[in-house]
């Protein structure tokens, strides 16, 4: 019998390459286990066949193209859409021998903190189903933690992978923006959209991550890492310099008992020899936010301009080509793209661009320069990676301020193209609590390394307690 | 997190309402058809939001050069060689509507 609550995509290859499984009955047990789960938490909006083969299954946010596999971004105006290419990232996983499990659940074209934003219905936490799993990624996110896939594919602009994660109890990747293609993926923002891994291990993150990363001929903002993902297995962190950002640490809104977690989790960090010491961010936390809901939707209002209902997706039913295009926008679209698009455009438009995009964009360098002086320093910045746990579903579906909030301690190295690893730390009211660790631009490994020594030594058992 | 809390995160700083016409506007210029109700539903958000992300103008950034991409790398240059793409029959395959190798759409109406 194969546990899909506790194998990790390490020991699910080892046992197939032992032939101790089939490929087959891996993924049934999967499928199994969907059966059993996902009418309850939701995580999947379309299932697949078992290609055959002995690879690894694995789950895709449903931002992600699959060739012949419908690719929804959460959104009715992609409803029935049926990529004609695979994106690169999907085509290195098949190389790799990977299935594809099915496409998960996400906040629609990825807007969003909890996937409420969905155009088919929100998702659930595993660890308590009245409760969001976060977002955008929370379908990938709650999959990997019930066990209906050993590992996932998420994306994030603002912390679409991380706050899922940290909110699921997994471990989640933001990678260094540039290093894994966004070819063939549902474009948000595209300065900030990055691919990246949810798994249960941090060594099975890094080791999707090393399937996924590298230059990309296809995307052109795409560099070569510069240098190879390693495996992380040292247990310690002795030599390594860990900055804890005060704005980051003690934001107006951190739960306390986030807040007790996470500096129990940075005495342990002392414990394993890092040189831990306070720092600022002064400006990137109280002006990342602002800046974030500028640019964010500056590019999402030019991104979003192609679903016009000409080339694929939905189309309203209109006597002349203008009522067609804004008919077939205002049916297709939910609520938060709207609102972002409105925002966007408004921001961009003539006798504004300057007062707001503009302005935004140099708020972006200020950003990057607070965090470019701290590496000078440290090796790696630690802090929540979410302000609060898991919240009740409809909690902030009424006041969309409240949940932007949700990104307050994740956007500001996402503006500054930085890596960003979510660990889970322990628990708060009975839910998970995430740890966030960012780093310079390609210092995953560095991440990596701190994260799986971190994680032996909490020993937090990612099985949420009513599924043990 | 309170809404207490979000007012100190986004400070409030003094911006000009978006009224009804401006809205309107805006929403021609981003093609949506709003709805009544949705319309005045989203003017209230949206002057919220813009209330909100308005504080970027607290900051004298005169000398500050803007970043529109996080990473340094300049022009990624190719050889001109043909590669394979997709066939006009793939490219159509999601069409809501075709006529042979065109895409169809009602006529008429400005852009």
């Amino acid at each position: 019998m194969i546990d899909t609550l506790r194998l990790t995509a390490e020991e699910a290859k080892r046992l197939l390459e032992a032939r101790e499984i089939s490929g087959a009955e891996l993924f049934a047990a999967y499928r199994a286990a969907i059966d059993d789960r996902d009418e309850e938490l939701h995580c999947y909006l379309h299932l697949c066949d078992d290609p055959g083969g002995d690879g690894l299954p694995i789950a895709l946010k449903d931002v992600i193209g699959t060739k012949g596999i419908p690719t929804t971004a959460g959104s009715k105006i992609l409803d029935g859409y049926l990529p004609v290419y695979d994106s690169t990232v999907v085509e290195r996983l098949k190389a790799h021998g990977l299935r594809i499990l099915g496409k998960t659940n996400t906040d629609e074209f990825a807007m969003g903190s909890s996937t409420e934003n969905s155009a088919f219905g929100p998702s659930h936490n595993p660890w308590d189903p009245s409760r969001v799993p976060g977002g955008s990624g929370g379908g990938s996110a709650a999959a990997v933690t019930a066990g209906l896939a050993p590992w996932a594919l998420g994306s994030d602009t603002g912390g679409s992978i991380k706050q899922p994660s940290a909110l699921c109890g997994n471990v989640g990747l933001r990678p260094t923006y540039g290093t894994v293609s966004r070819y063939g993926i549902v474009a948000f923002a595209s300065s900030l959209d990055q691919v990246g891994p949810v798994a249960r291990t941090v060594r099975d993150c890094a080791f999707l991550y090393s399937i996924i990363a590298g230059r990309d001929r296809s995307d052109t903002t795409t560099v070569e890492l510069p240098q190879p993902v390693e495996l992380p297995h040292a247990e310690d962190v002795r030599g390594l310099r860990i900055g804890v950002p005060r704005e980051l640490n003690e934001a107006d809104g951190i739960e306390p008992g986030v807040a007790a977690a996470v500096q129990a989790a940075i005495a342990r960090l002392e414990e394993l020899g890092a040189e831990v010491g306070e720092c600022s961010l002064p400006l990137s936390v109280e002006y990342g936010l602002p800046c974030y809901y500028l640019i964010a939707p500056a590019e999402a209002s030019a991104n979003l301009a192609r679903y016009d209902g000409v080339r694929y997706g939905y189309r309203a039913a209109a006597e002349e080509r203008l009522e067609m295009y804004e008919r077939t926008r205002e049916e297709g679209f939910g609520d938060e793209p709207k609102r972002r698009i409105m925002v966007g455009t408004y921001a961009l438009s003539a006798g504004y661009y300057d007062a707001y995009y503009g302005q935004a964009q140099k708020v972006r360098t200020v950003i990057k320069r607070e965090h470019d002086a701290l590496f000078e320093t440290f090796d790696a910045l630690v802090s929540p990676t979410s302000p609060c746990v898991a919240f009740p579903l409809g909690a902030r579906t009424a006041d969309p301020i409240a949940m932007y909030l949700c990104d307050l301690l994740t956007i500001p190295s996402c503006m500054a193209g930085l890596p960003g690893l979510n660990v889970p730390c322990g628990l708060s009211e009975g839910l998970p609590v995430g740890l966030q660790l960012i780093g310079p631009q390609f210092a995953e490994n560095t991440l990596f390394r701190i994260g799986h020594a971190l994680e032996q030594a909490i020993g937090f058992d990612p099985v949420p307690e009513r599924l043990r | 997190m309170s809404g207490a809390a979000g007012e100190r995160v986004f400070a409030r700083i003094g911006v000009v309402a978006i009224d009804r016409e401006q809205l309107l506007h805006v929403a021609h210029l981003a093609r949506l058809e709003l709805r009544e109700g949705e319309l005045e539903r989203l003017q209230g958000q949206l002057n919220d939001i813009l209330e909100a992300v308005s504080k970027v103008s607290e900051l004298d950034l005169s000398d500050v050069p803007p970043t529109s991409h996080p990473l340094d790398v300049a022009n990624v240059w190719e050889d001109d060689e043909p590669r394979p793409c997709l066939t006009a029959e793939e490219a159509l395959a999601n069409a809501p509507e075709r006529e042979g190798d065109f895409f169809k759409v009602p006529p008429g109406g400005a852009a």
